[in-house]
């Protein structure tokens, strides 16, 4: 069983979905982020946080997912202000909807005066509404960036059992860690993390408070990167104690702060659900390991679409 | 007692004290008006106050309901939907206001309050407001919200006109969601419906497809020459349910036209 706390599913397609139940991925996180380009009025920022509290978490439910995600005014978009005003006026309408687990993802980009605004307002409205935050690091001056994103956190009381801090890499889990908070690592082709690499990472710093994620969007990205880099870690001799925490247990336990992530959702769904929005196969009574269904074996030479 | 009481009076009969004192002071709070922003925050802060299992109901209570506002069926509402209808009940106002908050907590609606506010159709004030709300309900791919307009709710034959209860009948087909739970079915079965349901029944046959028994229901009143060659096919080659129903449509047809 794995948690993947980062996932832009409304990138991805029912293939993906397929695929990562198959594999064993019983919940994913969908942060809210920009769509790779700016949106231009707060009307599709309105219509985009509707869809990841409704549309998408309904459809992964048809393919045995739980979906959950956060909400929050991005980075890129804090750079226009007049949007990001419209913005802030609408998050609380939708940081309390069913399935939300965090303000995020939320942070610094090129760390301008009115990211650090907006930033500032989300860390203030998390506190104010009790919950988690999930803090996207920046790519560019990184190590700086996520030093600040933490003290500012800090500075506006959150305690860092609340936050995650997400996307580190070698520079800065030390510090991350060392200062309380959770420890993501987006393990994402070409930019951010490497499994391998990973692999390394829990063998020198152990499971605490580390969390595995596969950040998959609509760029070249892995939506089975977390159960891959289990494997790999399995593998590597790492102990299947450790793998489960980084891979599973710490995303339970940070998320789950929410109160909106109960591990009940996918072990023993409540029957609204299994009524009206999840089509779980994976129900079982007593807390034991739901069934994963074997990869669904694809013939090269059935073409028949019924 | 008006639907509003009858919620108030079973959610504070169920819920833990702390709950239903929470609720009960949100509604008189609503009802005295407060600021958008909170009137969203008070209906957002229903299933983390009250939680999500079934609201219990006797057969008293559903006499009640049904007293109240003929046709309303609650059975199988839960705890945090019927405390959404009831804060949208007291604290929406009246008329063009409450249509307008109506649509604005649809707009940011996740997926348990869109069930919820489309269950609480047929309880709201001026119902011809809130028509377009229910076409989008029945509009969605999400077959939750199209049922909880479709089923069990008397707002769909009392407000549709036919074009669109004609819609409705035939996607509840399409997407495999049962007809029996539509109030109104055979009230409101119409002679443009019935030809719609036959097509249907056509392009299944030629997809080599299944064609649900419950289609003929809707087809006996109205069943011409063309529809009892259809009622005709689904005997001979039907499974034993289609037979059946085959069979009740003929029984219902009306007498042939002398020629």
């Amino acid at each position: 069983m794995y948690i993947d706390t980062h996932t832009h599913m409304i990138a991805r397609t029912t293939d993906d979905y397929e695929a990562m139940a198959a594999a064993g991925v019983v919940a994913c996180i969908e942060p809210a982020f920009w769509l790779g380009q700016p949106r231009t009025s707060v009307g599709s920022y309105i219509d985009y946080l509707s869809t990841i509290v409704g549309w998408e978490r309904f459809r992964a439910g048809q393919f045995g997912l739980r979906h959950y995600c956060t909400i929050g005014l991005n980075s890129k978009e804090a750079n226009d202000e007049e949007l990001a005003e419209a913005v802030m006026d609408i998050l609380p309408r939708f940081a309390l909807k069913e399935g939300v687990v965090a303000i995020g993802e939320i942070g610094y980009d090129e760390q301008t005066e009115l990211e650090d605004r907006y930033f500032r307002r989300q860390l203030e409205l998390a506190k104010e509404l009790s919950l988690p935050v999930m803090v996207h690091t920046p790519h560019r001056d990184k190590k700086r960036g996520t030093t600040r994103s933490m003290d500012v956190a800090e500075e506006h009381g959150l305690d860092p059992s609340q936050v995650v801090i997400d996307h580190n890499n070698e520079e800065t889990v030390a510090e991350v860690l060392q200062r309380g908070f959770w420890a993501g690592f987006s393990i994402y082709p070409g930019t951010k993390m490497g499994n391998e690499r990973m692999v390394a990472l829990v063998r020198r710093y152990g499971p605490e408070r580390i969390i595995v994620d596969s950040a998959c969007d609509w760029g070249v990205s892995d939506p089975l990167a977390v159960p891959k880099t289990a494997e790999l870690m399995r593998r590597g001799g790492i102990p299947e104690a450790a793998i489960r925490a980084v891979t599973y247990g710490n995303a339970l336990a940070a998320y789950g702060q929410s109160g909106q992530m109960p591990e009940t959702d996918w072990l023993d769904p409540p029957a609204i659900d299994q009524r009206t929005l999840y089509m779980g196969n994976s129900v079982l009574r007593g807390g034991q390991e739901p069934r994963i269904d074997a990869a669904r074996r694809r013939d090269p030479d059935d073409l028949t679409i019924a | 007692m008006d639907p509003e009481s009858l919620l108030a009076r079973w959610l504070a009969r169920q819920l833990p004290v702390e709950a239903g004192n929470w609720l009960l002071a949100q509604r008189d709070r609503l009802r005295a008006g407060v600021a958008e922003r909170d009137f969203n925050l008070a209906v957002s802060w229903v299933p983390r106050r009250l939680g999500r299992a079934d609201l219990l109901l006797d057969a008293a209570d559903l006499a009640a309901a049904e007293a109240a506002r003929p046709g309303w069926d609650p059975r199988g509402w839960s705890l945090d939907q019927a405390g959404r209808v009831l804060l949208l009940l007291a604290g929406g106002g009246g008329g063009a206001d409450f249509a307008r908050r109506l649509r604005g907590l649809l707009a940011t609606a996740d997926l348990a309050e869109t069930i919820a506010f489309l269950r609480g159709l047929p309880l709201y004030p001026d119902p011809d407001l809130h028509r377009m709300r229910a076409r989008e309900g029945v509009r969605s791919a999400m077959t939750p919200f199209f049922e909880a307009v479709a089923h069990a709710n008397p707002y769909p034959a009392e407000q549709f006109d036919e074009p669109a209860w004609n819609q409705m009948v035939l996607k509840a087909l399409f997407i495999g969601s049962p007809l029996a739970p539509i109030q109104g079915l055979d009230r409101r079965a119409n002679a443009t419906l019935a030809r719609m349901l036959c097509d249907y029944a056509h392009e299944r046959w030629s997809a080599g497809r299944p064609v649900s028994p419950e289609l003929w229901r809707c087809v006996g009143p109205f069943a011409d020459e063309a529809a009892r060659r259809d009622l005709a096919q689904a005997l001979r080659h039907g499974d034993a349910a289609e037979q059946a129903a085959a069979r009740a449509a003929l029984d219902a047809a009306p007498l042939r036209a002398a020629s």
